[in-house]
């Protein structure tokens, strides 16, 4: 066990003003050991009515959702419209070194709370304000969908049949996007105030993150005016490319990202459709065993063009679906990558976190809620500090859990 | 604060930058390596990139591939490199030489940072694994990104963007019923893994600044991708509820929290589509009342059980309408009714034509290429700005100022080593 004090950020502390938004933020800076300290209104914050719930019943204290965005941190209530509460806040943030916010427009200047009002008594203080548009943007109403489809991923993501819609990709990936450049934001402003003793204000914006988070749908348009095209699986492309995805013999999927090339691949291939006995079926075999002879990997300018790299290419790929149709698809993630073919097996969430790769680095780790007297499995580091390691130093707060300790006079609840 | 004007270009040369004095050797490519970088650069990092001069640097297939500002191709061409790569320095060494080595080895003592997303293991076998690296300079911070990470059964396993997502869950949870995966239409986790990458450097920086202690840190790209599923992976491993189940993954609508109407739905004109969430009971009202059509009053969608419970009747009631919609008009509408709605934007509309995008393309000089826009950044800050103006570099561009002024070497010795194919 690692000692908290050869945390990354330990003795700096976070203010964060609850926000689903925002949450991830706060856990990344947290897990990395500041103390951050979340403040909810007297009601607590919606996303505690956030499920999933623990044993499904419904309560402020059984999100799982909530478990999982507010890790490490201690948690106080403050009711910001009342001026003894505003004044509780503001003694905070000057023990703070960050404040985390992604207040509706306005709010926290009509409290006397904004930057400028809180800098003249925290001149060190880094102060992030993340809204879906961004202080000088929209004040449009905005959720994860929205996000995403306005930002750009939503026109890239989906099928080659373009009548079914553009597809969001799961799990609330637009705020984490944010909260990833929040958090980026943050370190490199504490970076610079350790330097300088400075503090400073930073603006991020939700869209413009995920319209820089799109790889070539940007860029395509920004070098060459051109559009992108959503295919099913793969990348989305201004000339359509071939499939990617297959489905295996259990009906599960994997997919290759790329074709084979390289003549080590084709050799590989072949080798495998001898082991399952499968050459007698496959009489482009011969094309495979040529693959395997290339001095050097096939480009894409002559696919399509060399008849002979164009056969090479096309049973290489019938090949690898000759196989997949006759093995499982994690023995043909496995079998792959054993013959240096890299394929992804496309696992769900729980699929992933119970493999053997992820369990033999610790990606599993045990969070005691010693309210409850027991012990979860939480999902673990996103990166592995040898120095400075990340580490979940405590479940997630109650409702003005410390509001004791960290409050002059503990505020009402409820 | 409004942050609707930012400084004009003057100022912002004149502002001090955040990493300033931060020296980073970086073998980072593609996207997962070299968005990582990106961001230090453009907040003052002296990042200077080594390529392969054998190979003419196509390790980074970026090099050389489209899209393309014109006709002319080459390794010199790549828009994708370009964008990834600016504000940073290029030189060139040949490793297979003990002179390069030597050379690589006195740049790494005159780093802060060396960073890398080969394979697991290549730059070990290179000779510069974290062992060496901290000899020659004890506080070095080693930051090392690949798919699966340098340790565990799949360490030595080849991953692209597409095989992360796969594997990762990611992929799964994008799709509707019925349906293959979709999964992502591009490589999120080359970002995300590149903006993971960037906070590991950061919190190495910072630690080591305030201890004096570098480190090593082993980034696998498969588990960045892994913590993107908390709530997910909680409702499995407390409740035993797998998201492999009937009826799942349907992406567009939306379970924690409910949420109905929820969904992406088309709208007049070709492959057009506007996506459209309630919140709550209140958002559910504003947009009936923005339809203002008979069907909204069907007791049937008149709770929030009620509107899961009948969501494809809602769908198909809400689709109807907007279907004889331009998306925009769809949003304008709904928006000014306060409820959340956005256009599925095309990369030009996003680009050109969208407001809260404005300041988020800078144009850049690159040296062969001439100014190309790139993608900015999303955050501005007071008193450190980013910036973006220099291009990427050429293969080998910056040899002569880096050899130069790091090892005192003349533009003499820097041509010899060049003819000699050291660098």
């Amino acid at each position: 066990m690692t000692a908290p004090e050869k945390s990354a950020l330990a003795g700096f502390r976070v203010i964060e003003l609850a926000n689903e938004r925002i949450a991830f933020a706060g856990k990344l800076l947290a897990d990395m050991g500041a103390d951050v300290i979340l403040v909810e209104p007297p009601g607590g914050d919606p996303a505690r009515r956030y499920p999933p719930f623990l044993d499904d019943v419904p309560g402020p204290e059984r999100s799982l959702w909530w478990w999982h965005y507010n890790t490490s941190k201690r948690g106080v209530t403050l009711d910001l419209e009342r001026n003894e509460d505003r004044a509780q806040f503001k003694e905070l943030v000057t023990t703070a070194d960050i404040l985390l916010e992604s207040e509706p427009r306005g709010r926290l200047a009509a409290l006397g709370l904004d930057y400028h009002d809180l800098r003249a008594a925290r001149p060190e203080l880094i102060f992030v304000s993340m809204t879906p548009y961004g202080r000088g943007g929209s004040d449009a109403p905005a959720v994860d969908l929205t996000l995403l489809a306005g930002g750009g991923p939503a026109w890239s993501c989906g099928y080659d049949d373009h009548t079914l819609p553009p597809v969001r990709g799961g799990g609330g990936q637009s705020y984490h996007t944010g909260c990833h450049f929040a958090a980026m934001s943050a370190l490199t402003a504490l970076f610079w105030r350790l330097t300088s003793g400075e503090g400073q204000f930073i603006d991020v914006s939700m869209h413009q993150a995920q319209n820089v988070t799109t790889e070539a749908a940007s860029y395509s348009w920004l070098v060459a005016q051109q559009t992108v095209q959503r295919q099913t699986g793969r990348h989305a492309a201004a000339v359509p490319t071939g499939e990617t995805q297959m489905r295996c013999q259990d009906g599960r999927w994997v997919n290759t990202g790329v074709p084979p090339r390289s003549p080590a691949d084709y050799g590989a291939i072949l080798g495998w459709v001898r082991e399952l006995a499968l050459e007698a079926d496959f009489p482009e075999a011969i094309f495979l065993e040529m693959g395997a002879n290339l001095e050097k990997p096939l480009t894409y300018d002559r696919i399509g063009v060399d008849d002979e790299a164009t056969a090479i290419f096309m049973a290489g790929r019938e090949a690898l679906a000759l196989i997949a149709a006759n093995v499982s698809a994690y023995d043909y993630f496995i079998g792959c990558q054993r013959r240096g073919v890299a394929v992804g097996v496309i696992y769900s969430p729980e699929e992933a976190f119970e493999d053997e790769h992820f369990k033999a680095r610790g990606f599993q780790v045990a969070v005691e809620h010693e309210d409850l007297a027991r012990t979860f499995r939480y999902p673990g580091a996103p990166y592995r500090l040898t120095a400075s390691p990340w580490r979940i130093s405590r479940r997630a707060p109650k409702l003005g859990e410390h509001n004791a300790e960290l409050l002059r006079q503990p505020a009402k609840t409820g | 604060m409004d942050g609707s004007s930012g400084p004009t270009p003057e100022a912002l040369t004149a502002m001090p930058q955040a990493l300033a004095g931060v020296r980073i050797c970086d073998f980072c490519g593609q996207l997962a390596g070299a968005g990582a970088t990106r961001w230090l650069a453009a907040f003052g990092a002296e990042v200077i990139r080594i390529e392969d001069p054998v190979r003419q640097g196509r390790w980074d297939i970026l090099r050389g591939i489209g899209p393309f500002v014109d006709e002319r191709r080459g390794i010199e061409f790549g828009g994708g490199y370009n964008n990834h790569n600016v504000e940073k320095l290029g030189i060139t060494i040949n490793l297979r030489t003990e002179r390069g080595k030597e050379l690589l080895a006195e740049i790494v003592r005159q780093s802060d940072c060396v960073t890398e997303n080969f394979a697991a293991g290549v730059l070990e076998r290179l000779g510069f694994g974290y062992e060496r690296l901290k000899a020659l300079r004890p506080d070095i911070i080693y930051v090392s990104n690949c798919g699966f990470g340098q340790v565990g059964p799949y360490a030595a396993f080849k991953t692209w963007g597409p095989i992360v997502q796969a594997v990762s869950g990611l992929s799964f949870a994008s799709g509707l019923p019925g349906q293959p995966p979709a999964g992502w239409g591009y490589s999120y986790m080359d970002h995300t893994g590149g903006y993971y990458m960037a906070m590991a450097i950061l919190l190495a920086l910072i630690h080591r600044k305030r201890t004096g202690e570098g480190q090593w840190v082993d980034l696998a790209c498969t588990e960045s991708a892994l913590t993107l599923h908390g709530p997910a992976l909680l409702d499995w491993s407390v409740n035993g509820r797998p998201t492999r189940r009937e009826g799942q993954p349907h992406s567009n609508r939306n379970e924690w929290p409910p949420m109905a109407p929820h969904g992406v739905y088309a709208s007049a004109g070709e492959d057009a589509w506007v996506a459209i969430a309630c919140r709550g009971e209140a958002d559910w009202r504003r947009l009936a009342a923005v339809i203002d059509t008979p069907w909204t009053d069907d007791m049937t969608f008149a709770s929030l059980a009620g509107r899961l419970a009948n969501q494809d009747a809602l769908d198909a009631h809400l689709s109807a309408w907007t279907a004889a919609r331009d998306k925009f008009e769809v949003q304008r509408l709904l928006r000014e009714a306060g409820v959340p709605c956005s256009a599925v934007q095309t990369p030009q509309e996003r680009v050109d034509q969208d407001p809260d995008t404005e300041g988020l393309w800078p144009l850049v000089t690159h040296t062969a290429m001439g100014e190309v826009r790139v993608d900015g950044l999303p955050a501005r800050f007071s008193a450190t700005p980013w910036t973006m103006t220099r291009g990427a570099p050429c293969l080998g561009e910056h040899n002569e100022a880096v050899f130069g002024r790091l090892l005192g070497l003349s533009p003499a010795e820097v041509a010899e080593l060049q003819a000699e194919g050291v660098i």
